[in-house]
């Protein structure tokens, strides 16, 4: 521990020494690829980089926006064949196979000097494998249950803290003639997200992380009871019909008009649901219930990150690039209400007004104690997350086939783990 | 005088061999591009279904275990199963667009005022996108406001989710890319209608063909190129099915709707997949059942040439 220390503290005097020269002048050209293809992200991103371009004029930046859904898999070309200076990506497992490739830049350095070693704690362990950092988180965003907060005051209900609670309630949204619960299981991950939090809450954030890295049998007792705790809210009805025809967009009507009182989401719901018109008297948040009160509350929280292709040719600008991207005043721009919308990563920074981004802020930062998730596709390997999240969506349609679908699930267990 | 006589020996070996060289110099860009983007992938695939590869690392060799672990998931009625278990249903159902495609080709061959507005009304799913057919019967069939269900309510029958049952999946599916390789086989047989010769007509009507037996008899003889074309086009375009299945379903739900072209993109392509080996090994898969059908389309092709 202490010899760790002291190459830290070693690093982070050379590093600043490197640091200072760095920043002074910047030439040559930085390319930057970005899979921030939705509008609003969009531009913020375009913003910021050209914000870093003002502060150094001499440095020529060109930035390629690829659509979300097909950066995930032209990354693999771009990163051996035609590296960018800075990629976005994830953290936790989904950087994996590109760091086992020796495709992304170790910046360890980065986390060495103390603004960053101080400002970027929190999402410091997100981004290490193997002890190393490979790359800076730019933005987070909770999850949690999104309610129609006009509908609980219809029905007498309360925010649930506990599960008894949180049964009692669906009971009695379901008895109004509404489903407690809306979501869209086509793209499957929305059923990741349940079985997230259903097994955290059961089982705590330790045995879900080895459960995530093929440590634990799917055919394990624990497993089953997470399920089990699952069916209770299928059974009664608490889930809308045919969820597995919709996207999770498709299913933001249900809760619009009020069929549905919930539904638990990333914050990224809050923007359509209120362009949907639901105001914010009607729309309000809580932190999912405690299930089994022995295991501490963890929560998900994805991370999105900047990283340096081993392969980049500018590395010194691209460094300067993610202490900018990642410095408390960017943090608090890029994420604020007119922004992104999500939660800055840096501490010194300041999280928006916004009620929702508030609240999540405060969960995370007082209530996770557990620890804290990046999601199911992202902690579990690739392969596991896809066969998986297809056993979740049946189990909620065929809740019966339990049985046989843990066997399927620790058939592949065996199979990706080697 | 002598200069005349010597022409012909002077006369290069091209200038000799022209009328056979000819043929192959326009083929050979052809040939080129066939070898390079067909025939030699064919054999890459072969080669890396015997890897483990997950496009980035190295390649690690291990023989025929791709396909021992496809053969485990026929046996356990895993995703294998399901996907070659649909891609049968797909050939045998989608060669209903041969049959539906001569019908609507008999009813339009007339000659009423307008009758090219309505062939090309028929004729109009071929040409839109597939993703566009995917769509619009992705929303037919939704069952909160798809039209199938509220055209159900009105003779009282239940709604059904056709896309989110799995018994129902794929021939919801099927029926979607039944509607453009109708018109597709529509537009061949109508084709081959105009070549139909109205004096065996005549002479059928005089011996007393009519109706059904003057169509079996007279016209579908006459119409077989037309036939064997729309059959190889259906038997391919039903194994090639990609594209519908990715927009309405993504193979869902539960992987029940995947036919053997989409897992393999699934596997080896897809946001969670890095089995470019194992991904092979299913592309092979379908190569030799694909192979069956080609070796029968280039031998009959082959027995009518000789024929001539």
């Amino acid at each position: 521990m202490l010899s760790k220390m002291k190459t830290t503290a070693a690093a982070a005097a050379v590093a600043s020494a490197f640091a200072v020269p760095a920043s002074a002048e910047l030439t040559g050209d930085l390319t930057i690829f970005l899979d921030t293809s939705n509008p609003a992200p969009r531009a913020t991103m375009e913003a910021m980089i050209a914000r870093f371009g003002e502060k150094h004029p001499d440095l020529n930046i060109e930035t390629t926006v690829i659509d979300r859904e097909a950066y995930k898999t032209q990354i693999r070309n771009f990163l051996t064949a035609n590296a960018p200076d800075v990629a976005t990506w994830y953290a936790a497992n989904r950087m994996r196979p590109y760091v086992e490739a020796g495709l992304f830049e170790d910046v360890s350095d980065l986390y060495a000097e103390p603004a960053i070693a101080e400002g970027l704690a929190s999402t410091k362990g997100a981004l290490t494998i193997d002890g190393k950092q490979w790359g800076v988180a730019y933005t987070y965003y909770q999850w949690g249950v999104y309610y129609r907060k006009d509908i609980f005051d219809e029905l007498g209900l309360s925010e649930p803290t506990n599960w008894e609670e949180e049964k009692a309630n669906c009971g009695k949204i379901v008895a109004s003639g509404r489903a407690c619960y809306t979501i869209g299981t086509k793209y499957l991950w929305t059923a990741g997200g349940w079985f997230d939090y259903l097994n955290m809450r059961t089982n705590g954030f330790d045995f879900h992380m080895d459960l995530a890295a093929g440590k634990v049998s799917w055919e394990d007792e624990r497993v089953k009871q997470t399920f089990m705790n699952w069916k209770e809210l299928i059974d009664m009805g608490g889930f809308i019909a045919d969820h597995q025809t919709y996207s999770w967009q498709e299913a933001l009507p249900f809760m619009v008009n009020g069929e549905a009182a919930s539904y638990l989401m990333g914050n990224f719901a809050v923007a359509p649901l209120r362009e949907a018109g639901l105001t914010d008297d009607q729309l309000d948040f809580y932190q999912f219930p405690v299930i089994n009160p022995d295991v501490e509350l963890s929560e998900d929280a994805p991370t999105d990150t900047f990283h340096i292709p081993a392969n980049a040719k500018n590395k010194e600008a691209a460094r300067e690039f993610l202490r900018f991207a990642t410095s408390p005043e960017e943090q608090t721009i890029i994420n604020n209400g007119k922004n992104l919308g999500q939660l800055p990563v840096n501490a010194a920074s300041s999280v928006d007004d916004d009620k929702f981004l508030q609240q999540g802020f405060k969960m995370l930062s007082t209530n996770s104690t557990g620890g804290v998730a990046q999601f199911w596709d992202r902690d579990a390997p690739a392969e596991m997350a896809k066969v998986s999240m297809e056993g979740f969506q049946e189990f909620m349609v065929k809740p019966d086939q339990l049985d046989k679908i843990l066997a399927k699930l620790e058939r592949a267990r065996g199979r990706i783990y080697k | 005088m002598t200069v005349s006589s010597d022409i012909p020996e002077t006369e290069s070996w091209f200038h000799r061999n022209q009328q056979r060289i000819a043929p192959w110099l326009f083929l050979a860009p052809g040939i080129l591009f066939f070898a390079v983007y067909v025939i030699a992938p064919v054999f890459q695939s072969f080669n890396l279904s015997l890897y483990e590869w997950d496009g980035l690392g190295e390649k690690t060799y291990v023989g025929m275990r791709n396909y021992e672990d496809l053969y485990w998931e026929y046996v356990d009625r895993d995703a294998f199963f399901t996907s070659l278990k649909n891609n049968v249903l797909w050939l045998f159902l989608y060669l209903l667009a041969i049959p539906a495609g001569l019908f609507i080709a008999l009813f339009l061959n007339q000659t009423v005022r307008g009758i090219r507005i309505y062939k090309s009304l028929f004729f109009f799913p071929f040409v839109i996108s597939q993703v566009v057919v995917g769509l619009v019967f992705t929303w037919f069939y939704d069952p909160t406001f798809g039209l199938l269900n509220t055209m159900l309510a009105w003779v009282g029958l239940g709604p059904i989710n056709v896309l989110g049952n799995e018994n129902l999946v794929t021939y919801g599916i099927v029926a979607a890319g039944l509607w453009p390789q109708t018109a597709y086989c529509m537009i061949l047989y109508l084709t081959g209608l105009n070549a139909v010769d109205p004096e065996q007509i005549e002479a059928g009507r005089l011996d007393g063909a009519k109706g059904w037996s003057m169509l079996w008899n007279i016209i579908l003889p006459q119409l077989r190129p037309a036939t064997f074309i729309a059959f190889v086009v259906t038997i391919i375009g039903a194994l090639r099915s990609f594209d519908l299945i990715s927009i309405m379903t993504q193979g869902g739900p539960f992987g029940s709707s995947r036919v053997l072209a989409y897992y393999m993109f699934e596997v080896a392509l897809s946001e969670y997949g890095f089995r470019m080996g194992y991904g092979a090994a299913i592309a092979v898969v379908l190569f030799l059942i694909m192979l069956c059908f080609i070796t029968y389309f280039l031998w009959s092709m082959y027995r009518e040439e000789k024929g001539h």
